[in-house]
């Protein structure tokens, strides 16, 4: 019986020549990542349990990007914990303030994921990595800790939705309306326990900072994964990048699917999710004039460099609305050099926009942008629960950045093509 | 013996919510559990309670802190329709018994008196006089639990070190 690409990853990584959808096995890793967040948990399990050997250093990655630079004390220690630990064990790819960025962005950038490897993080969006045709799933702390102690994680391999992509997206139409849009069609359970795995002719119409916010947000369907074929473009990407030996990985023919859905991309509208569920989308035409107080471009999702284009092009030259916060955040150190070098830094700032160093900060509510009671948000970044970025009553609606762009200059949701 | 019972797609940033992070302590984070979608949860959960939810009961972020702070408030076990997969992990792991059971998470109400025998994963609402049968683990999630977590079952093999 034929498999998808997760499917044969697994395999790999397990040391089998098949496996079928629902079998429990255990697999070898490549990378195992942590953030100042969860990483001082798994140091506390890790060190609980006796451990004092990790099976890689060089496999290793700690990247201090949730609260830094550290917006109180306690995560201050938390950080110290995570840098303690790092220096301890030698931990080659640990990322601090100065050459840190938003983990999800710097990891690929970096060359730490290449197609075929089997990936794991203690942090939800390490999804995003599928981009590039590896595995790469989200998983808690103590995961986090057996895997940097043994190198392995248990998986229960999962059944796959296929995504057939076709036609090409649209002016102001970008990667983060492809899953709203699919988020909102198979809701954020659509795929739980399941792989979503991207083909088709549209695939290739898509730039790869479309693919990672993509891949980014298939936890946000309850996806273990989201997956997409290496092409050209993943090689020139990953070219300069990565110099170790990889493999890129394809679906066999005759690959079974649990179901399939079409997106034609050149129908696709920009889309927003509505509070307070990432499936709550809308057309950015049917929710157009409602008011905000503040605008987040950045983030896991789209902090990368063409994300700040497609910002810098709608802001060029116009000013943010009077009352509105409009917050910008490169997700790397590269990126915020490039958009410097672009001149997209200079844009926001003449539009009246903050620009701050790489941090996760206002997506969670953590900082850089927390809310007050009753306030409301257009950000690019992946959630929108209750509280997500601030007071409880506070909303979130998600959306581009062509979208957040053109809502900071109206001050409310406004439609990119029409600013 | 009380009964939380909650709806579809409780999120773990409602459950622990983001600002309370930089505490990891189990005991802070139980202060604060589900604060943001019932005020009254953290001061009058009881140990042996018992939390019921919807479906994709945890989804959202991987912060293994949400079942750290349900275990942490006394919590026995969670009973849900369904998990979000990174907070099933997360609870085996750590060692909160959760059961997937959707007709006991859609028949048990709040205010009954349940008990659940978690070797036959019977649930016994003894106010409504039924019982339910939750989904077995299998049998290789089963010996993480019976190994006491994730950590000493690969210690008790020699992997880890």
């Amino acid at each position: 019986m034929g498999m998808t690409m997760t499917q044969k990853i697994l395999a790999r990584h397990a040391g089998l020549s098949e496996v079928k959808a629902g079998q429990l096995i255990e697999a070898k890793l490549d990378l195992v990542l942590g953030n100042d967040i969860t990483t001082p948990v798994a140091i506390t399990e890790f060190e609980k349990a006796g451990l004092t050997q990790v099976f890689d250093r060089d496999k290793i990655a700690i990247v201090l990007d949730h609260s830094t630079p550290c917006k109180d004390i306690k995560s201050a220690q938390l950080c110290a914990q995570a840098r303690d630990f790092a220096g301890k064990y030698a931990i080659t790819h640990f990322y601090d303030v100065g050459q840190v960025g938003i983990e999800h962005a710097l990891l690929p950038e970096k060359g730490l994921c290449a197609p075929g490897e089997a990936i794991i993080g203690a942090d939800s969006h390490t999804c995003t990595y599928g981009a590039l045709g590896c595995f790469s799933t989200g998983v808690g702390s103590t995961d986090m800790a057996a895997g940097m102690a043994t190198g392995l994680a248990w998986f229960k391999v999962p059944a796959a939705i296929k995504v057939t992509l076709k036609g090409k997206l649209r002016p102001y139409v970008s990667g983060k309306d492809v899953i709203l849009h699919l988020i909102g069609l198979i809701g954020v359970d659509g795929a739980l326990y399941q792989s979503l795995e991207f083909a088709g002719e549209g695939v290739a119409e898509l730039t790869m900072d479309d693919r990672f916010t993509i891949a980014n947000m298939a936890i946000e369907a309850g996806a273990k994964n989201g997956i997409f074929p290496v092409d050209d473009k993943t090689r020139a990407y990953l070219e300069g990048r990565v110099s170790r030996p990889w493999e890129a990985v394809e679906a066999d023919g005759d690959a079974v699917y649990e179901r399939e859905v079409v997106i034609d991309l050149s129908a696709l509208r920009p889309t927003v999710s509505l509070p307070h569920l990432p499936s709550n989308t809308k057309t950015v035409d049917e929710v157009a004039g409602l008011p905000i107080q503040q605008v987040v471009i950045g983030s896991c999702t789209n902090g990368r460099l063409k994300d700040l284009e497609e910002a810098a092009a709608i802001l060029k030259g116009k000013t943010v609305a009077a009352g509105i916060r409009c917050i910008v955040i490169p997700a790397t150190q590269q990126i915020y050099m490039d958009a410097m070098k672009a001149g997209y830094l200079e844009t926001f700032i003449n539009a009246g926009c903050a620009v701050s160093t790489p941090t996760c900060g206002p997506c969670l509510g953590g900082h850089m942008g927390v809310m007050a009671a009753g306030e409301r948000c257009v950000s690019t970044t992946n959630r929108n629960f209750v509280g997500r970025m601030g007071d409880v009553s506070s909303e979130v609606i998600l959306a581009s950045p062509a979208v957040a762009a053109a809502s900071a200059i109206a001050g409310c949701v406004a439609d990119p093509s029409k600013i | 013996m009380k009964i939380y019972k909650y709806g579809d797609n409780v999120d773990t940033d409602v459950i622990i919510p983001a600002r309370h992070l930089n505490d990891p302590d189990p005991k802070a984070l139980a202060s604060h559990c589900m604060e943001d979608i019932d005020k009254d949860f953290a001061k009058t959960v009881e140990q042996g309670d018992i939390v019921v939810g919807g479906a994709n009961f945890g989804c959202g972020s991987s912060r293994e802190h949400a079942p750290l702070a349900i275990k942490a408030s006394g919590v026995k076990c969670v009973i849900a329709k369904s998990y979000a997969r990174i907070f099933y992990r997360n609870a085996i792991n750590i060692g909160l018994p959760i059961l997937e059971c959707a007709e006991a998470a859609e028949g048990i109400r709040p205010g009954d008196e349940v008990s659940v025998d978690f070797a036959t994963g019977v649930i016994s609402d003894e106010t409504q006089g039924k019982t339910w049968q939750a989904a077995p683990f299998p049998a290789f999630i089963d010996g993480i639990i019976q190994s006491g977590g994730l950590l000493k079952s690969l210690k008790a093999r020699g992997v880890a070190k």
